[in-house]
């Protein structure tokens, strides 16, 4: 018997009614300032119509159209990782009595259950990297499991994406409550999990018809097809190449400005530091994104032990490439392209995984 | 327990950085129960000569009076903090250092030339006394100014924070105006501290807070060029408020240079 798992666009405005009867605040993505940013969503005319990008090294720009598709893009500059890890929080006061005692006041996060729309198969990977890293972190938790996951099956790749090498995606696998395959009439819809079916039952779904389920597995096979894809590289041995010449090429290209690691969904490094109020009674002990590239980052009794662009540049992708794998069972990088596209100067760490694979001409 | 005593001086600046203090509001009140205010003319208190525990000083020295003046304040003060892009670098009247023309555009500008008494060039604070402490911008932000008030008063090194304003402005979720726009930003070689002010409002960062540490400049010139910039306006990207900042200085040397050879220009 034919499923009945199609949402004609015309109703994707009861999901949202699905959502919000059963207490989710939805946000989902819409154009600011060019980019596609999570923000809440109270209608669907808020979604990017037509909207399509252009991604390219240090380059991103979105193009209207009169498609009537809403998710006919990659992504933004962020995916999940501002809404579980916070880029600065306050994780405790401390507080001077009268005494000279000190107490400490613990700062609860308390979050709204969330639904996200639009989420990436590339996004869910990582997200999946950040549970691992934050497991028993008592600030990304509450926000963690307030989450409902949408996520829509990428139709349209940029340039700068290569999540089919990874096998990260463009179709989401692990991780959603609910996956839309986005068509131009409307969506096949599937759902993974007692929250997942529970919305899925109340969707007010039609049959898929043989020529929608084609389109899907035809569009499917096309955003496979994608321009960039993971070179072939041993991970433990990138750690045994500090001398190739790759890194000062790469040094001499590099900033240092850490946009890299701020939009790689993955990445979790923090700085914390203390924010003492001017009576210098109360303090506020607060954590804040770090990066690899940042002078504190690797500031260790007393000395810099990354002090150059070399230096912090190698610390980045031997770790997201390599090291990432001895840590978490695999590598650090789900494709999504975001280093590429939001690197000012365009530099794309495949090609220095691929100049790592020439020959150094200085090893014997 | 006597409270520390602190004194605001102004040298050549516009003031803004003053109303750093004065933007506290009610918190300038705090500030007050905290330390005595001996002298900070904009708010009224005037006694230039008190001994002090904490001295910030705004404007670069651009006189040979200023000269005599900060050599004094130096003298009559525990720590001196200059605050502010003229303070810590020269600032904007710094440009004068630039072509060695300082004759020629005093007798353009002023009226009776004979009356003013200038430096050839503009000096930062440090280069005349020692400083304790830095704190950039034009304008300094108020909250740098009270972590480094507190951190003085418990006794411990305020915080240097040389990061890239490209950080901050991750964080603060700005959209990159450079990789969107194709506008030429100062946020990767420029120090944080301002919250990513503009970057917030759609704009580039033109340097305000100076160089950040290990600023990649002539590699951020090199992707302005790419971005369609000619030398002269790359050499104007670098030279502007802190134009004397050792690798703004040299980067824009460069560009100045390959400007002034070209023939087309
Ligand atoms: S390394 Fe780059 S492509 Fe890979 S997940 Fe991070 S931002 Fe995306
Ligand atoms: S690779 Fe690009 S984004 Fe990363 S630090 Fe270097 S210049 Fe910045
Ligand atoms: S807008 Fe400027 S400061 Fe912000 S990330 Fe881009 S280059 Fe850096
Ligand atoms: S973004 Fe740049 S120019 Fe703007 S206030 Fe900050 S440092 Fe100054």
């Amino acid at each position: 018997m034919p499923a009945a798992d199609f949402l004609p666009r015309s109703r994707l405005p009861d999901l949202l009614a699905v959502l919000k009867a059963q207490g989710y605040d939805v946000i989902a993505p819409q154009v600011i300032e060019g980019a596609l940013l999570y923000r809440p969503l109270q209608h669907c005319r808020q979604l990017p119509t037509g909207i399509r990008q252009q991604q390219q090294p240090g380059r991103y720009r979105l193009i209207a159209t009169d498609s009537p598709r809403q998710f006919s893009w990659a992504n933004g500059p962020q995916a999940l990782k501002p809404l579980t890890f916070a880029p600065r929080e306050t994780l405790w006061r401390s507080h001077e009595n009268d005494d000279g005692t000190l107490s400490f006041e613990e700062v609860p996060v308390s979050p709204p259950a969330l639904a996200i729309l639009g989420v990436r198969g590339c996004d869910l990977a990582a997200l999946a990297l950040q549970d691992q890293h934050f497991r028993d972190d008592p600030y990304y938790q509450p926000r963690r499991q307030s989450l409902l996951l949408i996520a829509v099956d990428c139709s349209h790749p940029a340039e700068t994406c290569f999540c089919a090498s990874t096998g990260d995606g463009p179709k989401a696998t692990i991780g959603y409550e609910l996956a839309l395959t986005e068509l131009d009439d409307g969506f096949l819809v599937r759902a993974q999990g007692a929250r997942g079916q529970a919305i899925l039952k109340a969707l007010p779904l039609d049959i898929t018809a043989p020529a929608q389920r084609r389109q899907a597995r035809h569009q499917h096979r096309a955003a496979c097809r994608q321009l960039r894809r993971l070179p072939s590289f041993e991970p433990a041995q990138l750690i045994q190449q500090g001398r190739h010449p790759a890194w000062d090429e790469v040094a001499d290209a590099c900033l240092g400005c850490g946009n890299c690691t701020s939009v790689c969904p993955s990445c979790f490094c923090f700085s914390t530091s203390e924010a003492p109020d001017l009576n210098g009674q109360t303090s506020s002990h607060q954590r804040q994104w770090d990066s690899c590239f940042s002078e504190g980052h690797s500031y260790i009794h007393g000395r810099h032990i990354r002090p150059d662009i070399r230096t912090r540049y190698r610390q980045w992708l031997t770790h997201k490439f390599g090291s990432w794998v001895e840590q978490y069972g695999r590598s650090g990088c789900t494709g999504c392209g975001r280093c590429i596209s939001w690197c000012p100067v365009g530099i794309d760490p495949l090609q220095v995984l691929s100049r790592l694979s020439d020959a150094d001409p200085d090893e014997p | 327990m006597t409270r520390p005593r602190v004194a605001v001086h102004k040298f050549s600046s516009c003031d803004g950085c003053q109303l750093a203090f004065l933007n506290l509001g009610e918190t300038l009140l705090q500030l007050n129960e905290q330390v005595d205010i001996l002298h900070f003319l904009e708010a009224g208190m005037n006694d230039a000569s008190a001994d002090v525990d904490i001295a910030f000083v705004e404007g670069s020295l651009s006189t040979p009076d200023e000269l005599t003046r900060i050599r004094q304040v130096r003298a009559n003060s525990r720590y001196l903090v200059s605050i502010g892009a003229c303070a810590t670098s020269g600032g904007l009247q710094a440009l004068r250092n630039l072509d060695g023309n300082h004759d020629e555009w005093r007798d353009a500008i002023y009226a009776r030339p004979e009356f003013i008494r200038t430096l050839k060039e503009v000096r930062p604070i440090a280069a005349e006394v020692r400083v304790d402490l830095e704190l950039w911008g034009c304008p300094v932000s108020s909250t740098q100014i009270l972590a480094a008030i507190r951190a003085l008063l418990f006794g411990v090194a305020p915080v240097d924070d040389r990061d890239r304003v490209c950080l901050e402005c991750k964080r603060q979720q700005a959209v990159c105006v450079m990789v969107t726009q194709g506008i030429p930003c100062m946020g990767p070689v420029t120090r944080t501290g301002c919250g990513a002010l503009c970057p917030r409002f759609g704009r580039d960062c033109y340097g305000c807070y100076s160089p950040s540490e290990t600023a990649q400049t002539a590699t951020l010139a090199r992707r302005f060029s790419g971005l369609g910039l000619l030398p002269d306006a790359i050499a104007r990207r670098f030279w502007l408020i802190n134009s004397q900042a050792p690798p703004f200085l040299q980067t824009g040397r460069v560009f100045h240079r390959s400007a002034a050879s070209d023939p087309d220009d």
